[in-house]
């Protein structure tokens, strides 16, 4: 602590948000990302595990995951894969903003995809409270009409567990937006400085990603044919 | 500052990490590597005598062939909480989150890790999700086994949802950990460090922490379904609802098997440090040994199926995980023949921690071997789920990672503290751990190749002598492991303070004052040659002795 100001050699001004033990920006920036990068790895590892849950259920027990996936409003899900992919847009374009150091831009469209991101839970609301209208939740008074039940149930398992888990990352990304739109409002970020900006994008676009194969993993299966019961 | 005394008063800065600021506060919210090591130091140490208080239960218990100490309600708890804190409140954090936090960032000449904050954000982790076990504990206790397996953790009326959500949190704390390592090889390396020339430690660590980020979160998904499953209803693993409890054994052992290489491959990496430092000669074939640990990462996620020989798994399958699981032998093989090679007329100096060192050779290798058997199927059939079993993972995890971290910490105990432990003290209990260690264990290799099952509370009188015999080790080796406890307290009270390099080893972390000062390095150094370059048949004159 009290050596710190002679530890730094370098003669230019510094940046008030570069850390002590990273040599410039541009260095600090690169470990920034490269952090991010490798805590989506484990988040691909996290979602991995029940993927795979889901093809070994889906093989054993076709008949019910198509008769359950017949079941969930395609209107909502298709409705919701559009608001996200638009919510990535708004949030590519912020970080662009930040880039240019633009903070009107950085505002706009971080409000947006904080918006959008609030209409997508909000869907989800609204199709988790039809399941716990039609009773086809798992473990409470599960009711199924068609010829699998416990096919059926085993689906609505893992849809709850995967959209469920899909809508907490997308919960912690609003909170994440919240700060960062802060600290836009603050005027932060600049094209000196926009990390975290750039690094809370790369987490938004991930679990859009995830919901860009969770919508027909869930929501389409067997929808080529119709449904002999 | 008190060195002012001594004669090496030179070397230890009046300033340094330990006493740059006071407070209760300058510790707990410190971003410090250093001192975040020294938090898991303590954190780590209280875990494992908690882990051991259940190891001693069970033991005790074990020592006549009823079921008489303990009920078998209470037995099973035991042998659970035993596994569930020694693995993943002691082992998995052991020398990753001491050793290597504190070493990494100085043996690449960084002033610290790439994310301190991150990294004292492990530390919380670790400790909420050792409280909400701690809670698990006291409120009854589990008793699945550490292994969670459904169905019985499915319908079984203890702490299981607790006690898995506080592995959970923790799990998160590795995660932290070990993308933080990589992030700070790949990025924080001083200038001329090329991967090349980089301590065989901290490939050994970049190898643990790829499992850790690969592997962590397969577990922390398992348990969140079993969580569900028990708090929701889901039907995902339990067979009265459909699922498959099989499913769970291939998603646990993804991670857990890859596991036990995050708790061997770091004490390999001191393993290299202490050979070349106390046969004063390069590590032989110094790149063999870092590809190695890369192999035994790799291997280490192809080999979850030999967990599941009887778990109805095809025999096709069990072939192939087999036949994989041998495999792991070569990159273990070729460390052992390595560090062997170093010794070979190398200037050998028996200290502590070489002690520790050429007793994990040893005990390493018979671990490792009887590993080979049981990936043989024949062999597992008939001797799965026995003492043979329990023998063969106790010479990795204990006479592997527990010496490795051993030697470890007596290595660099002068450069953490600042202080000289009592030699005399340190070697004699390395001598008792290694005697206490091989009576506990060795006649489990016997009584479980005889037949006597794992995880009961009784066993047939034929067996109670090398029971007796294994229980005695026990008590051996726990006075083994309070002697340390004791003389390295003692020494941060009456040590002598340590000169910068007390071992004339090699590497950027000697060169540098004991304790160092908070930024590790007042200007960044500049590595010119490669790790390890001693220079064999030049005596170097220790000090502390």
């Amino acid at each position: 602590m009290h050596a710190e100001h002679s530890t730094h050699g370098h003669d230019h001004a510094h940046n008030p948000n570069l850390q002590h033990h990273f040599m410039d920006m541009p260095h600090q920036q690169e470990a920034s990302t490269l952090g991010m990068w490798i805590f989506l790895v484990t988040e691909v590892m996290f979602f991995g595990g029940m993927f795979l849950a889901y093809i070994v259920y889906r093989t054993w027990y076709y008949q019910g995951f198509a008769e359950a996936s017949h079941h969930i409003d395609l209107f909502w899900g298709g409705f919701n894969t559009v608001v996200l992919i638009c919510s990535s847009l708004t949030m590519a374009l912020a970080v662009r903003a930040a880039q240019l150091s633009n903070r009107r831009g950085q505002i706009i469209n971080l409000i947006l995809t904080i918006v959008l991101g609030a209409v997508f839970l909000g869907v989800k609301g609204i199709e988790y409270a039809a399941k716990f209208r039609d009773n086809v939740v798992p473990g409470r008074n599960f009711e199924w009409h068609g010829t699998d039940a416990v096919g059926a149930q085993i689906f609505y398992s893992l849809y709850f567990m995967l959209t469920g888990l899909h809508a907490i990352h997308m919960i912690i990304g609003i909170g994440l937006m919240l700060v960062i739109l802060w600290m836009a409002w603050r005027g932060r970020f600049d094209a000196s400085y926009y990390g975290p900006v750039e690094i809370s994008g790369l987490y938004w676009h991930f679990v859009d990603i995830v919901w860009i194969f969770l919508f027909p993993l869930l929501y389409l299966i067997g929808r080529h044919a119709p449904l002999t019961f | 500052m008190n060195s002012a005394h001594a004669p090496v008063a030179s070397t230890t800065p009046p300033v340094n990490y330990l006493n740059a600021t006071h407070g209760i506060k300058s510790w707990l919210l410190t971003k410090d590597h250093k001192r975040i090591a020294l938090l898991y130091l303590v954190s780590i140490t209280l875990f494992f005598g908690l882990g051991g208080l259940f190891a001693g239960l069970v033991r005790l218990e074990l020592l006549t062939p009823q079921s008489d100490l303990l009920q078998p309600e209470t037995y099973n708890k035991a042998f659970t909480l035993h596994g569930v804190v020694m693995v993943f409140f002691f082992l998995v954090p052991s020398i990753p989150a001491v050793l290597g936090n504190w070493l990494l960032p100085v043996m690449i000449g960084a002033k610290d890790l790439a994310f301190p904050r991150i990294n004292l954000l492990s530390w919380y982790l670790y400790i909420i999700g050792g409280i909400m076990t701690l809670a698990a504990i006291v409120s009854g206790g589990v008793d699945t086994g550490w292994t969670f397996y459904p169905p019985y953790s499915t319908s079984s009326p203890t702490h299981v949802v607790l006690a898995g959500l506080g592995v959970f949190v923790a799990g998160f704390s590795s995660i932290l950990t070990g993308l933080n390592f990589i992030v700070s090889v790949h990025r924080m390396r001083a200038p001329g460090l090329a991967w090349f020339r980089l301590p065989l430690f901290v490939w050994s660590h970049y190898a643990t922490s790829l499992i850790m980020i690969l592997g962590t979160p397969v577990v922390a998904i398992t348990i969140l379904l079993l969580a569900a499953e028990r708090v929701f209803g889901l039907g995902i693993f339990d067979p009265a609802r459909g699922g498959d409890p099989v499913l769970f054994q291939h998603l646990f052992w993804f991670y857990s098997h890859p596991a036990v290489y995050i708790m061997i491959l770091p004490a390999m990496g001191v393993m290299s440090e202490l050979v070349a430092a106390f046969s004063r000669k390069n590590v032989f074939g110094y790149s063999f040994v870092a590809f190695s640990s890369m192999g035994i990462a790799v291997l280490g996620f192809v080999v979850w199926g030999h967990h599941l020989f009887v778990s109805s798994q095809s025999a096709y399958m069990g072939l192939i995980f087999s036949i994989l699981s041998m495999l792991v032998a070569i990159p273990s093989a070729v460390k052992v023949f390595n560090w062997t090679a170093t010794l070979y007329k190398g200037s050998i100096s028996w200290d502590a921690p070489m002690m520790y060192a050429i007793g994990f050779i040893g005990l390493f290798t018979i671990g490792g071997l009887t590993g080979v058997f049981l990936a043989v199927m024949g062999i597992d059939v008939h001797v799965h789920d026995t003492y043979f079993v329990v023998a063969h993972f106790h010479y990795i995890m204990v006479g592997g990672a527990i010496f490795g971290y051993l030697g470890g910490l007596h290595y660099w105990w002068p450069k953490i503290t600042g202080k000289l432990y009592n030699e005399y003290w340190a070697r004699a209990s390395a001598f008792i751990i290694f005697v206490g260690f091989n009576l506990t264990f060795f006649p489990q290799f016997i009584v479980g190749y005889l037949g006597m099952p794992r995880r009961y509370a009784m066993y047939p009188p034929e067996f109670q002598v090398l029971n007796v015999m294994s229980t005695a080790g026990a008590t051996v080796l726990a006075v083994g492991y309070t002697l340390p406890l004791i003389y390295f307290l003692y020494s941060l009270v009456k040590g002598a303070p340590a000169p910068a390099n007390p071992w004339g080893a090699k590497g950027l972390e000697w060169t540098i004052p004991s304790p160092p000062p908070t930024e590790n390095f007042l200007v960044t150094p500049v590595v010119t040659e490669p790790a390890y370059n001693y220079n064999p048949g030049r005596e170097v004159e220790v000090a502390g002795r």
